[in-house]
């Protein structure tokens, strides 16, 4: 559905993508994930028409972003970073504007957005500007779909929104694509990649790793331990002087720790155990 | 068709619901009407006068009885010596202080005036010169050969009334305040709040995001243009002595050449902030300065002259002054017409030109 | 026990709507307390009074030992705050920028230089000290705003938002260094929605609809809950 080859982009002297290549299946959810300034807006940029890249090729749905940008502009769905909606025209008026923009009308794909629309319908008067976060997000994501695009792109939907909406937020991408519909998503969020059914994960312009979440899990090369003690921060100190210690860091209640040659040395008052890297525990290691 | 009325409506309901720019939007030609009109305006009047204590012969009662008769005109006191002429200057008592030497029968008058505001000085003793000569002309009554009075008559303006100056280019102001600053404005509201991103990825033409904004300011534009129209007539009386109709054409045109001023600035600027600076420095200032409503073109010196031509408002402004004080027939304003013309093709080219496809 | 924030039956009403209803908690000193809770759940105007910018309706409390009713002059002078959103100017240096938000909270110009150096020497910052702010690396920025709220030497330093958007391996530092902070016995307040952010946390609060509905270290509330992380905790409170 879509393919990128050898993307390459800079502003002056910063390089925001450097040889970007993966392809996405259709009616797939696909995450890049990295942090901020990795390249991720950049890229979509790119693949919505509303940049050209330095060098290299992109296709959507068979079209080429820069020759057929005007056609491409037709199939896909767009949610850029920021909330980008009209804040003074009503729920409504949004939906009903970017329906004539497309040449559609709400009713004609009422049904695409109808399992999203409805939850926000009852404020349908009231004005964007006004509603919290999780509704504008709702919103927004039904303007992206009111003319039945091929493929969604969402960049960093979910930043900025509280939990219970970031999570309903997945289940609706869940539902958009067991409709067949094809979504690139890209997230800061680390917890969020198990979520996809592929992921990159983006760092200054350049793909650590392009795989299935479990795949990349699987990748990691060390044995990870979960270390707890009294005053974790006097740990984290007391195991960065210790010989046997490859790797230590703080992750949430506990340390994360990898020892050389797998030898775990006996602390005293010290809790040890094996964990299962998480995605962020894999990004550290491929940052490194 | 459909996308292009509904894109229309959406920028009517953004004017509409910001109810402080519909007042500013509505309000500014009134205000700025009235402010000239009753205000900022060149005429002089209320002038205080001090005179001297007693007046003897004949022509000097009748110059006497003139300036107390001039609406113009107030006697404020009267100057017993020559030391008392400082003090009322300085008291701020009197503008023009009249002097005599009331030994002579044919006596000779000195009119003594603050010149602080050179040409408000000039305007008073223009005025008491001619309350003098009137009075004189009743005490002559037979002209002696060979002395020629000239006989002046102003035309077009018979009564000197500042407002038939001020009305054209009060037009030539607030159309390019509202059609070059509003429509730039808009242009990047929209870049700045990202919904430019959202239409630019969808299959609207950049044309009809372009003229969709302009549709609604060339609307309002029009009705400040007959607001503007109706204060003149019916409140400061200037006439509407030309075609109606030539009058709204060249309008239209003025009002797409602020148009594409307006969009040019909004290609290059990236925040309304900018926008609004732009607009106000780079189009308000020339178009009040150097467009011949406050300062005659004439007698600029030659490189602002020049830069004058390149103000839309200066051309505009004289076409109007044409058509609407003068009632002059179209053919008269070719010129100013063509001109016009030329300024929107070429502006709206070139920002046709620049307006992106794509993201910078 | 000293405690750093003593707060009983706190309540703020705007007209009839109640932002804070009735919250008591303690923040002992040298503790990493997670304030946590959805948009509009009153995390913003609870957090407003402990910082002395806005007085209570109700109750009583105290910040640094200072009563947040009538000592809220104290308490501005006793606080450090870096928000996400705005911490430092990007237009000054990593020194202007130090001596300027130090200056406000009245340090001497020697003490200034002499602290500022061995700080910016601690984070390896000093190489950089000329170099404008909007330059640096954001994780850099993030570091150096930290540092500069906790200049001055405060009880407190309220933290919002402080880790959202950057790299992981960043992000561990910069726990590290805020594990370091209250070490010296700095009390941290963070604030968040973030729930792997409050997994970092001694104890979290979890507020909802103006009250505090849980309290206690990330391990006892997934117990208490059954849930395998802070996420889950949330999502269980937050759909009630």
């Amino acid at each position: 559905m879509i393919t990128v080859e050898n993307l390459t982009k800079s502003y002056g002297e910063v390089e925001a993508l450097k040889d970007i290549s993966f392809h996405i299946d259709a009616g797939k959810i696909f995450g890049i994930i990295g942090p901020d300034g990795a390249g991720k807006t950049t890229l979509f940029r790119i693949l919505t028409t509303l940049m050209m890249a330095d060098s290299g090729q992109a296709t959507v749905d068979g079209l080429d972003v820069v020759k057929d940008f005007a056609r491409i502009r037709h199939c896909i769905g767009y949610m850029p970073g920021r909330f980008s909606l009209y804040q003074d025209l009503t729920v409504e008026e949004n939906l009903h504007f970017y329906a004539s923009v497309f040449n559609t009308s709400i009713k004609e794909n009422y049904y695409l957005v109808q399992d999203i629309y409805k939850q926000i319908e009852p404020f349908k008067k009231r004005r964007a500007g006004d509603l919290s976060g999780g509704m504008k997000q709702k919103l927004a994501l039904s303007c992206a779909l009111i003319h039945r695009p091929k493929a969604l792109m969402l960049d960093e939907p979910t930043t900025g929104v509280d939990p219970v909406s970031r999570k309903e937020f997945w289940s609706m991408l869940q539902r958009l694509k067991e409709q067949g519909i094809t979504i690139l998503v890209s997230t800061p969020y680390m917890d969020e990649a198990t979520k996809c059914d592929h992921i990159a994960l983006m760092q200054k312009g350049r793909l650590l790793s392009v795989d299935t979440p479990e795949r990349i899990v699987a990748a990691y090369p060390d044995v990870l331990y979960a270390v707890t003690g009294d005053n974790n921060y006097r740990l984290l100190c007391k195991l960065k002087e210790n010989k046997e210690v490859k790797m230590c860091y703080i992750s949430g209640e506990s340390l994360r720790v990898i020892f050389h040659k797998n030898n775990v040395p006996a602390i005293e008052g010290v809790e040890i155990r094996q964990v299962a890297p998480t995605i962020e525990d894999c990004f550290i290691q491929l940052m490194q | 068709m459909k996308q292009f009325i509904s894109f229309v409506n959406k920028e009517f309901r953004h004017i509409f619901r910001d109810k402080r720019t519909m007042l500013l939007l509505l309000g500014m030609p009134v205000v700025q009407m009235i402010l000239f009109g009753f205000a900022i305006t060149t005429e002089v009047r209320n002038i205080n006068i001090c005179t001297p204590q007693t007046w003897n012969y004949d022509p000097q009662i009748r110059i006497m009885e003139g300036f107390a008769a001039n609406p113009y005109f107030n006697i404020t006191g009267t100057i017993g010596n020559s030391q008392e002429i400082d003090e009322v200057f300085r008291e701020g008592k009197a503008d023009l202080v009249i002097v005599l030497d009331a030994q002579r029968t044919n006596p000779a008058i000195q009119l003594i005036a603050d010149a602080t505001d050179p040409n408000t000085a000039i305007t008073e003793v223009a005025y008491a010169t001619r309350i003098i000569h009137e009075a004189q002309q009743v005490a002559v009554t037979a002209i002696p050969q060979g002395q020629i009075i000239p006989n002046v008559r102003m035309l077009y303006n018979p009564q000197m009334k500042s407002a038939y100056n001020f009305v054209p280019g009060v037009m030539g102001l607030i159309l390019m305040l509202i059609c070059a600053m509003m429509t730039s404005i808009s242009i990047v509201r929209e870049k700045e709040m990202g919904t430019m991103e959202l239409l630019l990825v969808s299959p609207v033409k950049p044309f009809s995001i372009i003229l969709s904004k302009a549709v609604p300011y060339f609307v309002i534009s029009t009705a400040n243009m007959l607001i503007i129209i109706l204060l003149a007539v019916y409140l400061l009386h200037v006439p509407l002595v030309g075609s109606m109709i030539w009058l709204s054409i060249i309008s239209w045109i003025y009002i797409l050449v602020c148009l594409s001023l307006g969009l040019l600035i909004s290609t290059v600027a990236q925040t309304q902030v900018a926008a609004m600076l732009i607009s106000g420095v780079m189009l308000m200032m020339p178009a009040l300065l150097l467009s011949g409503m406050i300062y005659p073109v004439e007698n600029m010196p030659a490189i602002l002259e020049g830069v004058s031509c390149i103000i839309p408002a200066r051309w505009y402004i004289a076409a109007v002054k044409k058509l609407m004080i003068q009632g002059l027939e179209i053919t008269y304003v070719a010129k100013e017409v063509a001109i016009l013309l030329l300024m929107a093709s070429f502006l709206l080219t070139v920002s046709l030109k620049k307006f992106s496809l794509r993201l910078q | 026990m000293d405690y750093a924030i003593i707060v009983e039956e706190l309540t703020k009403r705007f007209g009839r709507f109640t932002a804070v209803d009735s919250i008591s908690f303690e923040v002992k000193k040298g503790e990493i307390f997670g304030f946590l809770g959805a948009n509009g759940a009153g995390k913003t105007t609870a957090m407003r009074m402990l910082c002395g910018l806005s007085i209570p309706t109700s109750g009583k409390g105290s910040v640094a030992g200072f009563d947040i009713m009538n000592q809220t002059e104290y308490i501005k002078r006793n606080i450090g705050y870096m928000s996400q959103r705005f911490s430092l100017y990007e237009d000054l240096t990593v020194w202007e920028n130090l001596r300027f938000f130090a200056a406000i909270y009245g340090i001497k110009d020697k003490e200034i230089e002499r602290r500022g150096v061995r700080v910016l020497q601690e984070l390896n910052f000093y190489e950089e000290r000329n170099t404008l702010v909007k330059d640096l690396p954001l994780g850099w920025k993030q570091k150096l705003a930290f540092s500069t709220a906790i200049f001055h030497r405060p009880g407190i330093v309220f933290l919002d938002e402080p880790t959202g958007g950057v790299d992981p391996l960043t992000r561990r530092q910069f726990w590290e260094l805020i594990y370091q902070t209250a070490d010296s016995g700095i009390t941290i307040f963070v604030t968040t929605h973030y729930m792997d952010e409050a997994e970092y946390c001694n104890r979290v609060s979890i507020m909802v609809n103006g009250r505090i509905e849980a309290l206690g270290s990330p391990a006892n509330l997934k117990q208490q809950y059954h849930a395998e992380s802070m996420d889950n905790v949330f999502q269980q409170l937050a759909r009630v």
